[in-house]
């Protein structure tokens, strides 16, 4: 059994540079986010990479935060759904999801807002899907949105509305010739 | 979650016969640390040593590609190079995970990942994978997923990824370093089958780091990734195929199949594959050569279905690759 050691470390947290002492290099990305640094939108679902609900964002891609020891992430940018948008200043998606219904009992939802960023960035840049037909250029399709969120369940299966927020958000975000 | 120390590494001499368990994405270990499957002492994180570029390589030509350990699922997935040239792996990295899974989980990592059978997972069960010597309980129990190729008596378990399936069918190697040096193990050997030691999973030996893989240049073949799986996205394969085929003047004149879901590793037969050469891309060339691959297949009760399962799913992949109507050639 290894001897207890202290383990500082310097997380960026939606813009807020925050020192942590570990003395315990068990604690989750997520267990840190929520129980040391008070940040409890990020949701424990499955704890372990099943259900989406801690998703983050970590230097600009989206990760399980359940399935991430908080010291392996010392130096890391990190943005949570409160770096997103606040009441009144609502981010273009937390907008969506209330304009669509995106959700029933709301706990995968900031997990769904936080993977859907991240996605609408990776489709921006290019990524494939497997659902792409074309893996060069891949095009916005609702079979894209359900793909590219298969990693975020929702037990109340808002999915049509989840999808049709996210696409609202991805089709004005679309350059105008993309969008008619 | 068993304690464990935890150190950072700085380069990859400092994981190389380091003593510790290293830890890459942590998309897979961790989660088997929090069911104490598994309870290294010591972690070494190897985030922070580089091997996270994707270059040329190559005798000469530089046509082929050296992908470092550290390059993320999701940009070897979506590498302009890897796209174009090698779609066949860029298909079965994508059909694996989830989105925010890719983002973490590594090259050398993905390697690396251990099985998903439930008696592995469930410490109350036996498994000689987890805990040598206790006996299996796949043998006689809820088997549906389990191997139908290369098995033992002693574990019936299936490597569960997809990107190793794609590396093998494109005959990739995986560059390793050890304290003796480096060894280039071709993907396709890098797996074991169980025998009596089902507790190893490959042929990396403890203090070694894998460094990178590395793709030879494309064969000019067209690459099929087909996946069979109880959902549409973010399931285990049931059973897939990894498919390169090369067809010119109406024959084919190479063939590179590999299936996943169906054995301890990345399933690769080149005396089946061979029965292809030569042949018209029809029904009749890929029964035989679905019958070849599968000859020694056995089930264990639940997972017979995955006998004619894998039978269709090869020639359905021969039949993408080919442009080949089965339904009215066969």
């Amino acid at each position: 059994m290894p001897a207890p050691t202290d383990h500082p470390i310097t997380l960026t947290v939606n813009g807020t540079v925050e020192t942590l002492v570990l003395a315990d290099p068990r604690v989750s990305l997520l267990d840190a986010l929520r129980q040391r640094l008070g940040l409890t939108g990020t949701k424990k679902g499955c704890d372990h990479g099943q259900c989406g609900a801690c998703t983050v964002i970590v230097n600009g891609r989206r990760i399980n935060s359940c399935l991430s020891l908080a010291v392996m992430h010392d130096g890391d940018a990190i943005t949570t759904i409160e770096g997103l948008g606040a009441p009144g200043a609502l981010a273009p998606l937390q907008a969506a999801f209330l304009h669509h219904d995106g959700f029933q009992c709301g706990y995968c939802t900031p997990g769904q807002i936080m993977s859907a960023t991240a996605m609408l960035e990776e489709l921006r840049a290019g990524w494939p899907s497997v659902v792409s037909d074309d893996l060069t250029a891949p095009a916005l399709s609702d079979d894209e949105i359900r793909e590219r969120m298969s990693g975020n369940l929702c037990r109340c299966a808002a999915y049509p509305n989840i999808v049709a927020a996210i696409r609202a958000v991805a089709d004005a975000a679309a350059p105008a010739e993309d969008a008619a | 979650m068993r304690a464990f120390a935890y150190a950072r590494a700085a380069t990859p001499s400092d994981a190389i016969g380091a003593d510790g368990r290293l830890i890459a994405g942590g998309t897979n270990l961790l989660d088997l640390m929090k069911l104490e499957i598994e309870t290294p002492d010591r972690l070494i994180d190897v985030n922070h040593i580089g091997l996270d570029e994707i270059a040329p390589d190559g005798d000469g030509n530089g046509d082929g590609l050296r992908i470092g350990a550290m390059v993320r699922n999701a940009d070897l997935a979506a590498d302009d190079r890897v796209r174009r040239d090698w779609p066949l792996l860029s298909r079965a990295l994508l059909a694996g995970a989830s989105g925010q899974i890719r983002n973490r989980a590594t090259t050398g990592g993905n390697l690396m990942q251990r099985t998903r059978c439930p008696y592995f997972y469930d410490l109350a069960a036996a498994c000689n994978k987890r805990d040598p010597g206790t006996g299996c309980d796949a043998l006689a129990g809820r088997n549906r997923n389990h191997a139908i190729l290369g098995a033992s008596d002693h574990c019936i378990a299936t490597y569960p990824g997809d990107m190793a399936v794609a590396l093998a069918a494109l005959d990739a190697v995986v560059e390793i370093e050890g304290a003796a040096g480096t060894r280039r193990v071709p993907v396709a050997a890098f797996h074991r089958l169980p025998g009596d030691t089902p507790q190893r999973d490959t042929v990396l030996e403890p203090g070694e780091l894998i460094r990178a893989v590395t793709l030879p240049a494309p064969t000019g073949g067209r690459q099929v990734y087909r996946k069979v799986r109880d959902r549409r996205s973010y399931a285990f394969a049931l059973v897939s195929v990894a498919a390169d085929v090369t067809v010119a003047d109406g024959a084919i004149t190479r063939a590179a199949l590999a299936l996943g879901g169906v054995a301890h590793r990345p399933w690769r037969d080149p005396d089946a594959d061979a029965l292809l050469v030569g042949r018209a891309p029809d029904g009749a060339a890929f029964a035989a050569v679905a019958d070849a691959i599968l000859r020694g297949a056995r089930g264990h009760g639940d997972n017979d279905f995955k006998i004619p399962l894998a039978r269709r799913t090869l020639i359905a992949a021969l039949a993408e690759a080919t442009g080949t109507d089965v339904r009215t050639a066969a």
